[in-house]
């Protein structure tokens, strides 16, 4: 480095030389990138994973005031049959303080814009905080005080069209994209 | 510290090898002759601890990975085969799972012997910040590690902390679900946890080499703070004086690690790891391993928005910021003096820091229901208090103790009375 016969910085401007060390430098730098990014990327979800099926579910066997738990994703999903009351409550709050404001009719849109039916609630049954499950209506424990869910881990509350009302979670329950295939048989997964 | 070396090689093969490799010095530099100062106390011991505990973990998780099977459908089983029909596979597991809560409460003791005795201030600054670098990491390695038997418990803590990684703004999702390898926590996450879980000891093990040595270039703290001054009256060499006491605390902390592992192996645990992870059902009261309670509780404590921060951001931020914190106590402490012995209002906020810390852990297993909340946030506010109101503020009002002029001064106070009220300045540099 200290040479200086083949010192390649002088005021005549660039050398052969210089070119030599910026092509090398650019080579390493953009080698390098492109030896890291498949290191980096081999722990993107695989494609087989990606090539998830959607599930077909009967919402009859669903009875009024009642919640079912179906898979998809390897994680479960909320179905719940909701009774007037709890519709009447949950379009009633549309007006109350929400962290995550969205009216209740929004709740049961189905993936084409389209309405759903406002008595199946069908959200991903993971607590938008740290995803443990939250309880719901027909199992042992506290719904929360807004008569919705409530996740036992950290305390959130969710009200009856799964909005969070209370705790740490930042997001409503979240509504997979989903179509209606005739009166009662739903896709989740679209 | 690190003086002239005093090796001189004896046979011939050991002059030989000095000219190439003088490895003979260095370990003799490093463990015999390495000059400790007289004064150490017990809580000094803990440093030689952690380093078999690292060692045993590594041996028995070595040897338990030839029997494990990093899969969603086996490593449930594979840890009841390990426990029923390997050969003292049950004797192996047991030291692992109790070696973590082990390596934990040692660890603990020894961030908190440093914080006492200021043995993060100048020059040590370097050697704190690797120790807390190591603690990261341990951190890391313990969490993918209880992920492995795949119980309840295994998979709902990995799912609940890489969740909340989904809170950093903007590309917390997609981070999430690149660590995930998929849409939920799955195969493919268990198989890369086991790698990691494999990997991260020994980059331990590198970090640790590079806090021995930045231990070694200014020597070691002691209980009085004050440096050493007089390498031949105020240290002996590392063997036989420490190797003993060192030797002497390991086997005393080891019978202790023995009763747990013989006797009551599960005592620190959550029986809830006993039943096969299970997606569809969150188990009822979440918690962590005893050792992650605190920051746990720290992590909860933030369930509101702090102006345009979210909860679930505020949370990780304040769970990290906990243990990230520690790099910055040597700038945050502006007191002189190192040791708290010297410091009447500092070693009672250390106290109380310390109580603060315990409750914090309660919290942390309580459920997330008043008055735990309450207490909770409380207690996450004394923890930030004391490193960035207490620590920074006592130096400044404190009026400490006069710390002895020397650590022969210290041990023979009588052998040079003028050390005794001199000038606080005098005495540290």
């Amino acid at each position: 480095m200290s040479d200086t016969s083949l010192n390649s910085t002088h005021e005549d401007g660039p050398t052969r030389r210089d070119m030599i060390h910026v092509a090398t430098g650019a080579m390493m730098v953009g080698g390098g990138a492109m030896v890291a990014w498949p290191l980096v990327h081999q722990m993107n979800p695989a494609a087989d994973t990606l090539a998830m099926a959607s599930i077909e579910f009967d919402l009859a066997t669903v009875p009024e005031g009642s919640q079912v738990k179906v898979m998809w994703r390897g994680s479960p999903v909320f179905i719940r049959h909701r009774t007037a009351a709890e519709i009447e409550q949950a379009n009633k709050d549309d007006t109350a303080t929400l962290r995550d404001p969205e009216a209740n009719a929004n709740r049961t849109k189905q993936a084409d814009g389209s309405d759903g039916k406002a008595q199946y609630l069908i959200m991903e049954a993971s607590c938008t905080h740290a995803g443990c499950i939250p309880v719901g209506v027909g199992e042992n424990g506290y719904l929360g005080a807004f008569g919705g869910w409530f996740c036992p881990c950290h305390g959130s509350h969710y009200d009856t069209a799964g909005r969070i009302r209370q705790g740490p979670a930042p997001l409503n329950l979240i509504v997979p994209k989903y179509v209606y295939l005739s009166d009662t048989v739903v896709k989740i997964g679209v | 510290m690190s003086g002239p070396s005093k090796y001189i090689p004896q046979s011939g093969f050991e002059k030989w090898l000095d000219k190439r490799l003088p490895i003979i010095r260095f370990a003799n530099d490093t463990l015999i002759d390495f000059p400790t100062p007289k004064n150490l106390n017990y809580w000094w011991t803990f440093g030689g601890i952690l380093a078999i505990f690292l060692i045993l973990q590594i041996l028995t998780g070595i040897v338990l990975a030839m029997h494990y099977v990093a899969h969603v459908d086996f490593a449930f089983a594979s840890i009841a085969h390990i426990m029923r029909d390997v050969n003292y596979g049950w004797l192996l597991r047991n030291m692992h799972m109790v070696g973590a809560s082990f390596f934990f409460f040692a660890v603990y003791v020894h961030i908190f012997r440093g914080l006492y005795y200021g043995s993060y201030k100048e020059p040590r600054e370097v050697l704190w910040g690797l120790g807390v670098i190591i603690f990261l990491l341990m951190v890391m390695t313990a969490f993918m590690g209880y992920v492995l038997p795949w119980g309840q418990m295994s998979f709902w803590a990995a799912k609940v902390i890489t969740n909340l990684i989904g809170g950093i703004p903007f590309i917390g999702e997609t981070i999430v679900t690149w660590l995930w390898g998929g849409f939920s926590v799955g195969q493919p996450t268990l198989n890369r946890f086991y790698s990691l879980h494999y990997l991260l000891p020994f980059v331990i093990l590198g970090v640790v080499i590079l806090h021995v040595w930045a231990l070694h270039v200014p020597g070691n703290n002691n209980p009085t703070g004050v440096e050493v001054q007089d390498v031949e009256k105020e240290t002996v060499p590392f063997h036989p004086y420490y190797t003993v006491k060192d030797g002497f605390a390991i086997v005393v902390f080891l019978m202790v690690y023995a009763w747990f592992v013989f006797y009551g192996p599960d005592l620190l645990g959550h029986p809830d790891n006993y039943i096969p992870a299970n997606p569809q059902v969150t188990p009822a009261h979440i918690v962590p391993e005893w050792y992650f309670l605190p920051f746990y509780a720290i992590l909860r404590a933030i369930d509101f928005d702090i102006f345009i921060i979210p909860a679930k951001f505020g949370g990780l931020a304040a769970m990290l910021g906990s243990i990230l914190i520690l790099l910055a106590v040597p700038w945050l402490d502006t007191s002189k003096i190192k040791s708290m012995r010297y410091r009447p209002w500092g070693r009672i906020a250390w106290f109380v820091f310390l109580a603060n810390f315990i409750l914090l852990g309660v919290c942390g297993f309580m459920p997330a229901e008043p008055p735990w909340t309450y207490i909770a946030k409380a207690a996450t506010f004394v923890y930030f208090a004391y490193f960035l109101i207490v620590l920074p503020a006592l130096g400044v009002i404190e009026s400490p103790d006069m710390p002895p002029k020397s650590i022969a001064d210290s041990i023979h106070p009588k052998a040079d009375k003028s050390g005794a009220g001199n000038p606080v300045n005098v005495v540290v540099k």
